[in-house]
């Protein structure tokens, strides 16, 4: 009899529930049993609040159970689960789990689904379709690719991906530098390190393919200290990647040559801030660099260097692979392709949707998310990390969409949407916001470095109801100021969350609800 | 008079030469492209407010005052780092600008004591500036919050306290020391609101790698880093600009004066040499001009044995006159003499020769770079006709290899290192020829190519091989070669380096410099689009150091590295006015600009200029002074301004030379090891008093402002010319500047210099003549050599005498260190004796290990001339079997040790190879105890 194959995640957020425990577990029963089992670790589905998440495979597809506990799995194996059995863990065949069928999985088609370190797992899964062709195209061929491709950064910023690589292939330089933002700092995020530890040659890949467009020779993976498993699997990767010669000299036969290197941040979250990367990849203080110059004409060590999030790069693939029209026909507006949403905080369902843009953000709370896990009403999300709006339930109905999110004053982001229920005093998330800008602000400029220690201050009087109405006008003056007056996007968006917080949930600050004031 | 405030433009000047067009508040401003808004609103004399920003340093973004609107952006963008585009139309003033510049004022004042009236920069802070600037009028943000006002004062460097409560954070200071210093000593520690100002990291200043040179001071727009001598004082109500007394370097100074007092020394931004830096001495280490040990009232004895008698200039002129005047009935005209000072003004050393020729009537004048620079002369003379460098400082911005040759610029000549390591950080390419590791072999980012650790001694050796290599893998400058130098000499030049004994596998064993290391220096110097070759003392302090001094030239033609900017061969000069002794006929041979004394025409010029007759012999030079001394042949020494007796080599040669004399005149600031032997004592000039011109290593003719008058009653030049008119010359004028009119009307290369067009122009670089601009020459030999063809001159290897032997091991080599100078007379009497309290001997770990010595012990340096003793120390910088020291401090003696040995073209003195044996030694044995008791006597 063939071994049954058994996938199980090694995803770090599978880690933390008893991913390996529950291997190990299923390994000594089936050893027991003296049943012939292959397990296969995986990266995650992203269904988090179904990890570990225990997939059989079938000849018509995987069958899927979880959360799986150790003491699950005698019980596991008694029901059969091997042969797809029913059990009250069942979830039927993984593919048609609303959750994921609904999802337009594009950038992470791969991850959860394949070994990530196995070379042969990754090419029979259209890994390298993308490189390959970009190997036969010219560099402006490529950035045109990706360019009509309507790919914007991921990061946050929402900077056409390919606008930025014809930049630095224009850049005339003795030496040029891709650099992959994997400082991946907002809260309730995770799909950076979800794919760096599902699919991490699809990074690889990406990479490559920038490199090749741009005329860059060296790569750098700037990965935040905190995702320890993120930087094993992208080391290993790029160690598989370089006895295949998928790296370095002549690369897949070509005779291009591009080299990667994973460095590890030291804790800053404004490392994130891609001039402040550089810095920190210099071996300086990670600190903002003033803009201009374009990191794209004088970025790392001086040199035109392409700064790109890892959501960005690995999706590059996809695009060469199949098309720019394929990508492009997802999404809405000027937001084109999928966006991976994460979903966090006070949700049921927490995990990641990658989901065309066009999503509205109730569909993603609802539909997806499941609703608030305490099970009460949803008072307010958190898009686009801690910088983000705070976004009230009359805004749900808003489609994920760059121009629409900026027309609410919300973002996108990169992403991340974190959930509180009835329960959240805005006053005190808006306290947060600042307190968070104090305790990560780099110290350069003057509006974040003093105003945000201010700001906190400001604002403890305002929720002691210390002349409130003065603190208050002081607090939109201090916003105002941050908005316009900071260097970089850390001091200049936390008043977003804050004045967000102001406008919906003035009650939360001692202030009436205008409409309220109107009805009275 | 009043204080000087230097209009800052906020960035720094844009080189481009395409112009752009800018409209700023209304008004049309022309400027050159990748200027800064800021800037471009400055030059058309609009001021934007400003705390990080200053034109010394790059822009940088950080205080957010300087915000703007430009029509068609979003936002209020930072005028300091957008840079001004062709059509650009911006608004530098508008209530929203106001609402933010009050609001980030608000919070700088949120975390400032209000302490303005009490505060040392009251008056010259620009933080009070700005608050007064954009109508800073309540801060809002109440008392209880956070702040620095608790924060420590930092006073442990001698010279300026840190006063963290009063800082903004601007980062200036740390920027300063990257940029503008090079030294990375400074940092920012900590994040956020807790970001601080750190010397290293948590160190004090003192202890941590500042090198005191203030810029850092300088650059802070708060009270935060402040001069000690400010906080005493308070603010300058008037500035002089003058020009450093201390290196070669000839930094244009500041002068903040409250009426005679100094209260503080600024670099001037314009300065020519300096372009607004400077280091810890010229800086701060002026307060000797005012030390209690200055001797300002002339002093005469008749017998060394005496005490000094305090008299007037009268009798004391009289006295020395008398004397000079009976020794040359008894013995002769020829048997006295006189030695210029490189420390005095060219005004000063130009009276002295003119008085040793025509009053003393013989050619018996040196000067004292005969113990430095002489061979720089002779070979630069020999091979491309004249006794100078051929470039200014700003050259080494365009310089893409530096070959640097015996020289330690960050600590010989610091603001120069400091302009070098920046062309560096921009990416040119350095190789280091020096026994020793300096600094810039490996110092924050900066890392030679190449450190060829030679043997002390080998230097021709070193650069035929090099000149082997270019020859030999065809990477000579042919065009170059046959347009501009003499082919007869270049092809016998050529033969012989060709040869395979000059090759750098045959000399390795000689040089101690692995072949394939000196081929890959001499490929990447010859390849270089600009190299340039920068030398001191270690090249010239040789008994080959004026044929070292022609191989370097032979090198530089060969691969057509002169005439241009960016490359050449540049003597870094010790002295303030080195240059200009020799410029002006302080040798005895020649008259001012190097005109030999034989030479009918000039001496016929100089005859009648002068109405006197003057002998065609050249005279004596230094070492043979103490020889005829020794001899009896020479009776009577003048000394202006040269402490012979501890700075020339062999000290107990030229010890018994002093004693031998009838008379000796020594003018000095203070009672130095020479005035020991000394009957005639004239109270000499600080810089602060004088009042005349200095001349750098780069030929820059810089004025000398008097801050005060001379605390003597007397300039310099007048008692000289009160002497020379008392031996029966007269010499009078009326001010410095027409002695200045004088060497112009007698010198051809100063014929464009006077006193009128150096207050107009700043400074002058000679040779400035019709021909010239009127700023004179900044690069040499541009479109052919001074002499008409370069001359290439065969550059034949031959040892030194002085060896490594069994008794005496290892080789000693001497030279300085950055905060003291010389002799020590001036900095041993200002605090930079906190860095340098003793000359230490650094040596390697196994020569230490091989004799038992620990780091701090004290041992013996024994050389076949004497002994000394001093402090041991185990450093990695020393190559096996060479030792190193300095020569700062009299108690030291290291020229107890030095030989004979000597340039064989030149007599400059072989200070840098001594063979020495070093011991362990029980106690401190100084080496005076064999000396005659007056000499210990003044050392104490």
């Amino acid at each position: 009899m063939r071994a049954q194959t058994i996938y199980i995640p090694k995803d770090a957020a599978a880690l933390s529930v008893g991913a390996d425990d529950v291997a190990e577990a299923i390994a000594a029963e089936a050893a027991r049993r003296r049943l012939s089992i292959n397990i296969v670790r995986t990266g995650s589905r992203g269904m988090l609040w179904l990890e570990p998440l225990v997939e059989v495979a079938l000849p018509e597809g995987r069958v899927a159970y979880g959360p799986v506990t150790v003491q699950d799995v005698p019980a596991l194996f008694d029901t059969g689960f091997l042969s797809a059995a029913k059990h009250w863990l069942s979830l039927g065949f993984t593919e048609e789990i609303p959750y994921l069928k609904n999802q337009e999985r594009l950038t992470f088609a791969r991850c959860g689904v394949i070994d990530p370190l196995s070379e042969e797992d990754y090419q029979n899964h259209g890994g390298f379709d993308g490189l390959k062709r970009a190997l036969s195209m010219t560099p402006a061929e490529i950035c045109a690719e990706i360019r009509e491709s309507g790919l914007r950064g991921r990061g946050g910023a929402g900077f056409p991906t390919g606008i930025k690589w014809q930049t630095v292939l224009d850049a005339p330089a003795p030496q040029k530098y891709i650099c992959c933002n994997a400082d991946e700092g907002d809260s309730g995020t995770f799909a950076d390190r979800m794919i760096m530890e599902g699919d991490p040659f699809s990074l690889i890949e990406g990479m490559t393919i920038a490199a090749i467009a741009v005329g860059a020779t060296q790569g750098y993976i700037y990965v935040r200290s905190e995702y320890p498993h993120a930087i094993a699997t992208m080391r290993q990767a790029i160690t598989i990647a370089e006895r295949k010669g998928w790296l370095g000299d002549g690369l897949h036969g070509s005779d291009r040559e591009f080299r990667l290197e994973v460095r590890v941040g030291a804790g800053a979250y404004i490392c994130g801030e891609e001039t402040s990367m550089l810095e920190s990849l210099e071996g300086r203080r990670g600190q903002v660099r003033s803009k201009p110059p374009l990191p794209a004409l004088e970025g790392l060590f001086g040199q035109p260097t392409v700064v790109n999030n890892v959501l960005s790069l690995t999706t590059a693939p996809l695009i060469l692979a199949k098309g720019a029209a394929h990508y492009r026909d997802f999404g809405v507006g000027r937001s084109r392709g999928t966006q991976p949403f994460q979903l966090a905080g006070n949700i049921k369902h927490g995990g990641l949707v990658e989901k065309a843009f066009g999503v509205t953000l109730r569909e993603l709370l609802y539909d997806f998310g499941g609703g608030a896990a305490s099970g009460r009403p949803i008072r307010a999300v958190q898009t686009g990390g801690p910088l983000g709006a705070y976004v009230p339930p009359s805004q749900f109905d808003t489609i994920e969409d760059y121009e629409a999110f900026a027309a609410q004053d919300a973002l996108v982001g990169h992403g991340g949407i974190v959930v509180f229920d009835d329960r959240v005093d805005m006053a005190k998330q808006a306290r947060f916001a600042l307190e968070f800008c104090a305790i990560e602000s780099c110290g350069k400029c003057t509006p974040c470095r003093i105003g945000s220690q201010r700001g906190v201050e400001v604002m403890d009087r305002i929720i002691a109801g210390d002349r409130r109405d003065e603190n208050l006008a002081l607090l939109e003056d201090l916003c105002e100021l941050l908005t316009d007056g900071s260097l970089c996007a850390m001091g200049g968006l936390t008043p977003l969350p804050v004045q967000s917080a102001l406008k919906h949930f003035p009650e939360d600050f001692g202030r009436v609800r205008p409409t309220e004031k109107i009805a009275s | 008079m009043s204080a000087i405030k230097d209009k800052d433009y906020g960035t720094p000047n844009s080189q481009s030469d395409h112009t752009i067009n800018v409209m700023i508040d209304g008004r049309t401003v022309t400027v050159a492209e990748g200027t800064s808004v800021m800037r471009a609103a400055a030059e058309a004399g609009i001021s934007i407010p400003k705390l990080c920003a200053t034109d010394c340093l790059e822009a940088y973004g950080s205080c957010r005052l300087c915000l703007v609107e430009i029509d068609g952006r979003k936002g209020t963008p930072a005028s300091c780092t957008t840079p001004a585009t062709e059509g650009m139309v911006v608004s530098t003033q508008s209530p929203r600008l106001a609402k933010l510049r009050k609001g980030v004022l608000e919070l700088y004042i949120s975390d400032h004591p209000l302490d303005c009236l009490t505060c040392a920069a009251n008056g010259d802070c620009e933080l009070q500036d700005m608050a007064g600037e954009v109508g800073l009028r309540e801060v809002r943000y109440g008392d209880d919050g956070k702040t620095h006002l608790d924060a420590p004062t930092d006073a442990s460097n001698p010279y300026f306290s840190f006063d963290a409560s009063k800082c903004i954070v601007c980062s200036r200071c740390v920027r300063a020391c990257e940029e503008v210093q090079g030294t990375f000593a400074l940092t920012i520690q900590g994040r956020g609101f807790d970001s601080k100002v750190s010397a290293g990291i948590g160190e004090s200043f003192l202890d941590s790698e500042c090198v005191s040179c203030g810029a850092c001071v300088q650059h802070c727009p708060t009270a935060t880093l402040t001069e000690k001598s400010v906080i005493e004082h308070g603010q300058g109500e008037h500035t002089v600009l003058t020009t450093c007394a201390y290196c070669g370097v000839g930094c244009s100074l500041k002068a903040e004066m409250q009426g005679e007092t100094v209260v503080r020394m600024t670099p001037d931004k314009n300065g020519g040499a300096n372009a607004g830096h400077a280091c810890v001495k010229g800086r701060f280490a002026w307060g000797y001009a005012t030390h209690k040990d200055r001797v300002t009232k002339p002093m005469v004895r008749e017998t060394t044995s005496e005490p000094w008698r305090e008299t007037t200039w009268d009798e004391a002129i009289a006295f020395a006159a008398k004397r000079l005047k009976d020794i040359q009935a008894r013995y002769g005209v020829k048997s006295i003499a006189g030695i210029t000072s490189s420390r005095c003004t060219n005004e000063e050393v130009f009276v002295v020769q003119k008085m040793i020729r025509a009053a003393f009537g013989n050619n018996n004048v040196d000067t004292c770079a005969r113990v430095c620079h002489a061979p720089t002369g002779y070979g630069l003379k020999e091979t491309f006709g004249t006794s100078a460098g051929t470039q200014d400082f700003k050259s080494v911005e365009q310089a893409d290899v530096i070959l640097l040759i015996g020289a330690n610029p960050t600590d010989g000549h610091p603001v120069f290192g400091s302009r070098m390591k920046r062309r560096l950080r921009e990416g040119a390419k350095l190789i280091v020829a020096d026994p020793r590791q300096i600094d810039l072999v490996r110092s924050p980012h900066i890392q030679a190519q190449h450190h060829l650790q030679l043997r002390p001694g080998t230097n021709v050796s070193m650069v035929n091989a090099l000149a082997h290599v270019v020859l030999s893998e065809g990477l000579e400058d042919r065009d170059f070669i046959e347009q501009r130098t003499d082919l007869d000499a270049f092809a016998a030049w050529e033969a012989f380096i060709r040869e395979e004994r000059n090759s750098p596998e045959a000399l390795e064993p000689i040089t101690g410099i692995p072949a394939k290391e000196l081929r890959a220096a001499a490929r990447l110097y010859a390849r270089a689009r600009n190299g340039a070759i920068y030398y001191g003392l270690g090249v010239t302090e040789h008994s080959q150091g004026s044929t070292m001094v022609m191989g370097l030239a032979n090198l530089a033609m060969a691969t057509g590295n002169v005439g241009r900017e960016g490359v050449g061969v540049n003597p870094l000069r010790g002295q303030n006015n080195v240059q200009g002794s020799c410029d002006m006929g302080s040798f005895p041979h020649e008259f001012s600009g190097y005109r030999h004394v034989s030479d009918d025409a000039t001496r016929t010029l100089f005859e009648s200029v002068w109405a006197t007759a003057l002998d065609g012999e050249p005279g004596m030079r230094i070492p043979n002074m103490f020889d005829a001394a020794l001899s009896g042949e020479l009776k009577a020494l003048f000394v202006q301004g040269e402490d012979i007796a501890q700075s020339d080599p062999n000290t107990q040669h030229v010890h018994s030379a002093l004693k031998a004399l009838d008379c000796v005149v020594v003018q000095d600031l203070f009672l130095n090891e020479t005035a020991a032997f000394a009957h005639v004592f004239l109270p000499g000039t600080s810089f602060l008093e004088k009042d005349g011109t200095f001349t750098n290593a780069e030929r820059r003719i810089n004025r000398v402002r008097p801050a005060m008058r001379p605390k003597t009653g007397k300039h310099e030049w007048q008692v000289t010319c009160e002497l020379a008119t008392a031996m029966g010359y007269a010499m009078s004028y009326e001010r410095s500047s027409q002695i200045m009119d004088e060497i112009a009307q007698l010198t051809p290369t100063f014929k464009g210099v006077s006193f009128a067009k150096l207050d107009q122009l700043g400074s002058i670089q000679w040779p400035c003549t019709d021909a010239t601009p009127a700023e004179g020459t900044r690069t040499m030999h541009q479109d052919s050599f001074v002499r008409g063809k370069g001359q290439f001159v065969i550059t034949e290897f031959v040892a030194t005498k002085e060896r490594a032997s069994r008794s005496y091991p290892l080789l000693l080599t001497t030279g300085r260190i950055l905060s003291q100078y010389n002799v020590g007379a001036q900095t041993r009497r200002t605090q930079n004796t906190v860095w340098h309290p003793e000359d230490v001997l650094e040596i390697h770990a196994h020569d230490a290990e091989q004799r038992g010595i620990q780091d701090g012990d004290v041992v013996s340096l024994a050389s076949r001339m004497g002994a000394t003793a001093l402090t041991a120390t185990i450093s990695d910088r020393m190559p096996q079997g060479v030792v190193y020291t300095t020569f700062h401090h009299p108690v030291t003696g290291v020229n107890v040790i030095t030989t004979e040995q000597a340039d064989w073209a030149t007599d400059c003195p072989e200070y840098k190879v001594t063979a020495v044996q070093v011991s362990r030694s029980n106690q401190r044995a100084d080496w005076r105890r064999v000396q005659s008791p007056i000499v210990a006597e003044v050392a104490e």
